[in-house]
């Protein structure tokens, strides 16, 4: 059986996990947000700040679903996979590499113009060496995710696995991350698209959830 | 679990618009890589495979509104559509996009535009493909960077084997942009000339245009002989864009992927590598093919023919090995002389006839990821 043992929602200037709201901040601008979760929980990190702001979210997003909750210790590095969708791609990055491209092509720019370096910076953390995946579509597909998710747990071509949506385009951003695992933990529910739809319209999380 | 069989493909390229026809072109030793003087493309000239202004590759007029890109993915998911009597308007028919940057270079038209930004979106593309063709279900997007089209063909290998499709219709595309060329040149990557896999004066990439289409069924009738028989993913948990220093997690796909599908090292019969001509990934590849005891297995590459068509790179080399499996004839390794990595590894680099039951596929990317997989006839 295969359960969620962990959601991080990460939008709107504030974080959240398992329907908790762990970190508000109402400054308004994403560089500085993200930021200030980034040292509001302490990390020493010093890769994170030369990330992009995709892969800033999202590498958040993947600390917050597994802080106290992730055993390392249970899983080998090839256990882990990281299955990640989103709508607009790296378009936010393209556009800043392309402006540079009129004077000089920066490469620091480039490397972050594909959606997957946000999954390599997630394995970097944390020494996962498991399955990997980038999906786009137009909105979260959690009955997507769900199918795909659950052939590599089904399968065993992983034991544990970080999924869901991460989307940012401008000033506009939204994080929903799952971790699911072949154990049942203390706040786990069944993985299913149902929970899932569930989980992200709980209240806690809608009233601060920017307008579609 | 059922098996997954190959029904039908096609590649669409500088070198030709079907399947056969790119096979026997890279059989005759003719490459699409060649120089290139184009302003709007780069400022100095450069080595790709790219098409010609004026292609006359599809078969049927479509509609203006539809980029090169799309444009491509159709005339190749068409082709392949032909013969393989798959009803795509069938609950249990899915489709799958690959590609890396789809229409990126409509950022080149300098404005900032919702409507623009909408346009570029790759899924936005997929849906367009898939009203084109009259599709019921959702197509599915896969960007994984370079290993993108291995990744897509895997992806339909799993929704097939759990039940959730009976056939896959899997296309992916890529083309060169001043978008992407810059990059690749800020990284110092492009070569000068015309790349050289696994050689010892290898010194970086060239980039390519193509379109390819693998149709994969669970119904044996459909099937043409050979299966895609298991394959796995993995991540370097390294750097995110140089590749591992040891060819370790590509090693640990290749293992996973043989004892998915049954095999041994010593059932394989031919590996077709990424083989980029870079100095880095040639050199690890040849580490996890050593790794592997795979060291006297003929190794190919076919970015001397193609360029590296990125998002269509996995699927075109793919169906170059069915091809090859069909004639049990193996492609040498255009631009290759002299072995050039640390490892004695087999680079073929003349037209070899063996009989080919079982090949291994590799891919690795940008990201730190790696893909391999295994077709059995």
């Amino acid at each position: 059986m295969n359960s969620i043992t962990s959601h991080s929602v990460v939008c709107n200037n504030f974080v959240c996990k398992d329907g908790k709201i762990l970190f508000e901040n109402k400054d308004p601008g994403l560089t500085g947000f993200l930021l200030s979760v980034y040292q509001h929980f302490g990390w020493q990190y010093p890769k994170f700040f030369k990330m992009d702001h995709l892969s800033k979210l999202g590498w958040l997003a993947a600390e917050i679903v597994l802080k106290d909750v992730f055993r390392t210790e249970d899983y080998l590095p090839w256990d882990t996979a990281v299955v990640l969708s989103n709508a607009n791609s790296s378009l936010d990055t393209d556009r800043k590499y392309f402006a540079s491209v009129k004077d000089i092509p920066s490469p620091s720019l480039f490397v972050y113009t594909l959606p997957n370096i946000m999954i390599g910076e997630i394995c970097i953390r944390n020494n996962f060496k498991g399955e990997n995946a980038f999906f786009l579509s137009d909105s979260f597909d959690p009955g997507f995710i769900v199918r795909y998710v659950s052939c590599l747990m089904d399968t065993d071509a992983c034991q544990a696995c970080i999924c869901g949506w991460v989307e940012l385009l401008g000033e506009k951003y939204m994080a929903q991350l799952f971790l699911v695992e072949k154990r049942e933990g203390e706040m786990s529910v069944a993985f299913t698209s149902e929970n899932i739809d569930r989980m992200i319209s709980a209240r806690t999380c809608q009233n601060k959830m920017p307008e579609k | 679990m059922s098996a997954v069989f190959v029904a039908s493909h096609n590649i669409i390229s500088p070198l030709g618009s079907t399947t056969a026809e790119n096979f026997s072109r890279l059989a005759e030793g003719i490459s699409g890589v060649r120089r290139h003087d184009d302003k709007k493309i780069s400022d100095q000239p450069f080595f790709a495979s790219l098409f010609d202004d004026a292609w006359g590759l599809l078969k049927e007029s479509l509609p203006v509104q539809y980029t090169k890109f799309e444009q491509l993915l159709i005339a190749s998911m068409s082709d392949a559509l032909l013969d393989s009597r798959i009803d795509m308007r069938d609950r249990r028919t899915g489709l799958i996009i690959s590609s890396t940057k789809g229409n990126v270079s409509l950022l080149e038209s300098g404005t900032d535009d919702p409507d623009l930004m909408e346009r570029i979106a790759l899924h936005h593309s997929a849906s367009i493909v898939a009203r084109h063709f009259n599709f019921i279900n959702k197509p599915i997007v896969v960007s994984n960077a370079c290993i993108s089209g291995v990744l897509a063909i895997l992806t339909g290998m799993r929704l097939i084997r759990s039940g959730q499709y009976e056939n896959v219709v899997i296309a992916g595309a890529d083309i060169v942009s001043k978008f992407v060329l810059s990059g690749f040149q800020s990284f110092q990557a492009i070569s000068p000339g015309l790349c050289k896999p696994f050689d010892e004066q290898r010194d970086g990439i060239n980039l390519g245009e193509g379109a390819a289409t693998i149709i994969l069924s669970s119904q044996k009738k459909y099937g043409s002989g050979v299966r895609i028989a298991g394959g796995a993913v993995s991540n370097d948990a390294n750097h995110i864009s140089g590749p591992s220093r040891t060819g370790q997690e590509l090693f640990q796909v290749m293992t996973r992927s043989l004892r998915e599908a049954g095999l041994t090292a010593g059932d394989i019969d031919f590996i077709s590598a990424h083989g980029t001509a870079t100095v880095y990934n040639d050199e690890m590849e040849a580490k996890a093919i050593g790794l592997s005891d795979l060291r006297s297995v003929p190794v190919n590459s076919l970015k001397g023919y193609y360029g590296h068509t990125l998002g269509a790179a996995g699927l075109i080399e793919s169906i170059i090995t069915i091809q090859s499996m069909k004639e049990d004839l193996i492609l040498p390794t255009m631009g290759f002389e002299r072995p050039g990595v640390s490892e004695p590894i087999n680079i073929c680099s003349s037209l070899l006839q063996a009989p080919l039951m079982n090949c291994l596929k590799t891919a690795s990317g940008f990201g730190g990821c790696n893909a391999a997989m295994i077709m059995s006839k």
